[in-house]
């Protein structure tokens, strides 16, 4: 999972991730929604390959995209398993809090 | 927990930190001494069922505190975070890192640089902390190491809410 964040900071690879969350796509397909030039989209597309959240194939002179669920579900994993040892901690500190204002 | 009580998690700079936004029902100057002081730390840092144990705290530039999460069966997993600039009771930055017993910094794991901020938010008071990675290979490492950890804890959670779950079913 190299990189996942970092793939997932910018809204144009997100709306890539999720448009391949529909099904498979071609490049062509993918840059239509977005006012870039090609050689800029392909740059996000090879970011988004290099994490590992997609993969893509060529057929003749059309690239098809795919997504790669079990790297967004590791990533997604992570996340919430993070979140939820912050959301533990702090809940710590809010009965700590409540008991020293007590005092 | 209040359920008002503001709480976000983020992924940020560009996949380099995680950013923490927390509101806590109790004044800055509490909520700072929670942050600072080694026996109030030891009371809450980890999350359950973990518990803290300081074995060293120096809290000014240059100081450092040592401490380890200690698990129910007796594991110790330590920590050392290095004090650089504090500013009571607006803020304070610092530089985390894994160590073992001794207080030795292991250096093939990543360090990120701690950056916490404490604000009035009338009665309340607003804590952001931004955890920062020197580059998204860095907290992908931290990521790759954290995961087992905190797929045990998530274990141990859903134990005890399926006690709670049983216990009010009978």
């Amino acid at each position: 999972m190299d990189l996942v964040f970092h793939a997932l900071a910018d809204p144009t690879r997100r709306a890539v991730v999720q448009r391949l969350g529909k099904g498979e796509a071609t490049v062509s397909e993918l840059a239509e929604p977005f006012d870039m030039a090609l050689p800029s989209f392909l740059k996000h597309l090879g970011v988004l390959e290099k994490s590992h959240l997609i993969v893509s194939r060529k057929s003749g002179r059309v690239r098809t995209c795919a997504l790669q669920r079990e790297s967004l579900m590791a990533a997604e994993r992570w996340f919430t398993e993070q979140r939820a040892l912050w959301q533990n901690r702090y809940s710590n500190l809010d009965g700590l809090l409540a008991k020293m204002s007590g005092e | 927990m209040k359920v008002d009580l503001r709480f976000e998690f983020l992924i940020s700079n560009e996949g380099r930190a995680i950013t923490v936004h927390r509101e806590f029902d109790a004044n800055r100057q509490l909520v700072w001494d929670c942050h600072t002081k080694a026996e109030l730390l030891d009371q809450w840092f980890a999350p359950k069922p973990l518990t803290t144990k300081t074995k060293h705290m120096d809290f000014r530039p240059g100081g450092y505190w040592h401490y380890a999460m200690v698990t129910p069966d007796g594991q110790e997993y330590w920590s050392r975070i290095d004090y650089q600039a504090i500013k009571p009771i607006d803020g304070y930055t610092a530089l985390d890192g894994f160590s073992d017993e001794a207080g030795a910094i292991n250096p093939d794991m990543p360090r990120s640089k701690w950056d916490v901020a404490f604000v009035d938010q009338s009665e309340r008071t607003l804590v952001t902390t931004v955890v920062l990675y020197s580059s998204a290979d860095d907290l992908q490492k931290a990521i790759g190491m954290g995961l087992k950890d905190g797929l045990t804890s998530t274990l141990e959670r859903l134990d005890e809410l399926l006690e709670d779950f049983r216990a009010r079913q009978e």
